[in-house]
């Protein structure tokens, strides 16, 4: 097994999701056919290859610090599930 | 023939003409989407309206003297480019609801040129799938058979463009998604280099991959539309500032001095006989245009799915953050806790694929297990773009089949993850090294389904991929055979 079934639970919560039994039985199988198809990458030596962090580099990318116009309120919330008019409403935190 | 059966070039010639207009135009393309997009299912929003006063904008411009590239032309696109004003959904629950108050650079840069933008079509879930059927709205279907899939992600936009509901569609490709549906659809679909399109403005699936292009009927269209989108964009600190050529200068006879390689490890165990008998074909066509055939190899071809399924999901666990039920998309109301909130949400709103790719991707990333899984997978990727460097020695442009197979049918591979990210793997060794690649309609299968071949080229090397896929087009004289969609 590449990864069991607990594992896949820690991740899931990790990643802010809920997993329902059924769903978390189905993705620890899938999930180890994937992560076991994947360790073929150990065929290949790699020592002191450096890792490709983008397809074309481009060195730092800045631009003029010019004052611009950005979104108004309004707009910035107009697709909120919840909000006030003036800030975004979520639960209770502390 | 009906305005709607034009291609760009077509129309751009009789609107210039002056026999025709875009109001005219679009309302064509409007009556055909009406005609028959209940079966092909490509549109999820279909602007009538705006189309209209946009051609009728269009209209007023050509009278005043604009020819600009693509002034009155209808196009679709992708719904995960942003339409201010208009949804844009990414095919998934998440962002069913959500109303973009801005526009994609793309999107800014055809309406600039006077475009019409006729609507929004489907797509796998957040460009996460190779047929479309992620998408929870509603599934395109390929219109040379019912019943078989368009591709993916970007389906509807193949699918729309091949029904001659519209000329042409954005679409965007991180592993195969523009030049996939293109093939299985019988129409032309290029991925440009990363770095050469603005990604302001697109949802963001996998960053270091991702890339916006054009489907369309012919070479030509392909090459207009991408004058259309291409340049350097202050917005997107990935695109790339340098001169963008006229692609349509590469639209010319004869590939004298050219030198086509063949890549081995393409045409190897589980490659379909009519597929491999296409391409062989077109190998032919080329050398009879003049170009210089010659084997090369790419040894870690075999490697990059896995690759890709690392760092692709990586980067999605990542950007798929974003979606918390805070400040826009899907909230689940009825959680109590924030972490109720967060979990609730995001279950609810996303599908099963996205789920497993975030959680791939989560786990690749995740304590002592990154140097195992993305960091090696990074240090191949580098081993596979030296691969395409030492074959860009020898040759200009490579040739290869785009999918080991036609199109398959709806539903055939939805329940097995891996042999659907198998199915992708001629195509996302491309966007792993960050090169251009296009696919161009190359034959049928006995069963009627279109087959598509695949060039791909050095870095910004688009010119030489359009002359050597103009001279495919013309060589194979494939007249303009299109699906009988009633």
């Amino acid at each position: 097994m590449a990864i069991t079934k607990e594992e896949v639970e820690r991740v899931a919560h990790l990643a802010r999701l809920h997993l329902s039994e059924q769903e978390l039985v189905t993705m620890t199988s899938q999930l180890d056919t994937i992560l076991s198809y994947v360790t073929k990458l150990n065929e290949l030596d790699t020592v002191g290859v450096q890792p490709m962090t983008h397809a074309f580099s481009v060195s730092n990318a800045f631009r003029e610090d010019h004052v611009l116009d950005s979104l108004v309120r309004e707009e910035a919330l107009a697709n909120s599930p919840c909000q006030n008019g003036e800030t975004f409403v979520v639960p209770k935190i502390i | 023939m009906n305005p709607y059966e034009l291609t760009i070039a077509q129309a751009k010639g009789q609107l210039i003409a002056g026999s025709l207009s875009s109001r005219e135009l679009t309302q064509s393309c409007l009556d055909r989407i009406e005609a028959v997009d209940g079966k092909i299912k490509a549109f999820l929003v279909v602007n009538s309206e705006q189309a209209l006063l946009q051609a009728d904008a269009a209209d007023k411009m050509r009278v005043h003297g604009e020819v600009a590239n693509l002034c009155g032309i209808p196009l679709s696109i992708k719904d995960l480019l942003c339409t201010k004003g208009v949804a844009t959904t990414c095919g998934s629950r998440m962002l069913e609801h959500f109303v973009p108050p801005y526009d994609a650079t793309v999107v800014e840069k055809l309406k600039g040129q006077g475009a019409v933008i006729l609507g929004k079509v489907a797509m796998d879930e957040f460009a996460m799938g190779s047929t479309s059927e992620s998408c929870v709205f509603k599934v395109p279907e390929n219109p040379w058979k019912p019943g078989y899939v368009s591709g993916g992600s970007s389906g509807g936009s193949a699918a729309s463009v091949a029904a001659l509901e519209c000329p042409g569609s954005l679409g965007s490709d991180t592993g195969g998604s523009i030049r996939q549906p293109a093939s299985l659809c019988g129409i032309v679909g290029i991925k440009p280099t990363y770095g050469l399109v603005s990604r302001y403005g697109l949802v963001a699936f996998a960053s270091s991959l991702d890339q916006i292009g054009p489907l369309a009927r012919d070479v030509t269209d392909s090459a207009l539309m991408l004058n259309a989108i291409s340049g350097y964009d202050p917005k997107d600190s990935t695109s790339v500032r340098r001169e963008t050529p006229d692609y349509c200068t590469s639209l010319v006879d004869g590939l004298h001095g050219m030198r086509i390689g063949v890549p081995h490890e393409y045409f190897g165990e589980g490659l379909d006989p009519e597929v491999r008998a296409v391409v062989m074909h077109g190998i032919d066509v080329l050398r009879e245009a003049g170009a210089e055939i010659i084997q090369v190899s790419l040894p870690r071809t075999d490697y990059c799915v896995a690759v890709y399924y690392l760092i692709a999901t990586a980067e999605a666990s990542s950007n798929l953050a974003r979606y918390d039920g805070v400040s826009y998309g899907f909230r689940d109301q009825d959680a109590r806790s924030l972490m109720e909130m967060y979990k609730e949400t995001r279950s609810k709103g996303f599908g099963a694929e996205v789920k497993r790719r975030i959680l791939i991707g989560t786990y690749a990333l995740s304590a002592g297990y990154y140097d195992a899984y993305y960091k090696k997978a990074s240090q191949v990727r580098t081993l596979i773009l030296g691969d395409f460097n030492r074959a860009f020695e020898q040759c200009d442009v490579l040739i290869s089949p785009v999918v080991p197979t036609p199109a398959w049918k709806i539903g055939e591979k939805a329940d097995n993850p891996l042999a659907m990210y198998l199915s992708d793997v001629l195509t996302i060794s491309a966007n792993l090294a960050g090169i251009p690649g296009i696919s161009v309609p190359g034959g049928f299968s006995r069963d009627g389904l279109p087959i598509g071949i695949q060039l791909q080229g050095p870095h910004f090397r688009e010119d030489s991929l359009f002359k050597v896929a103009y001279n495919l087009e013309r060589g194979l004289g494939l007249s303009p055979q299109r699906p009988k969609v009633t």
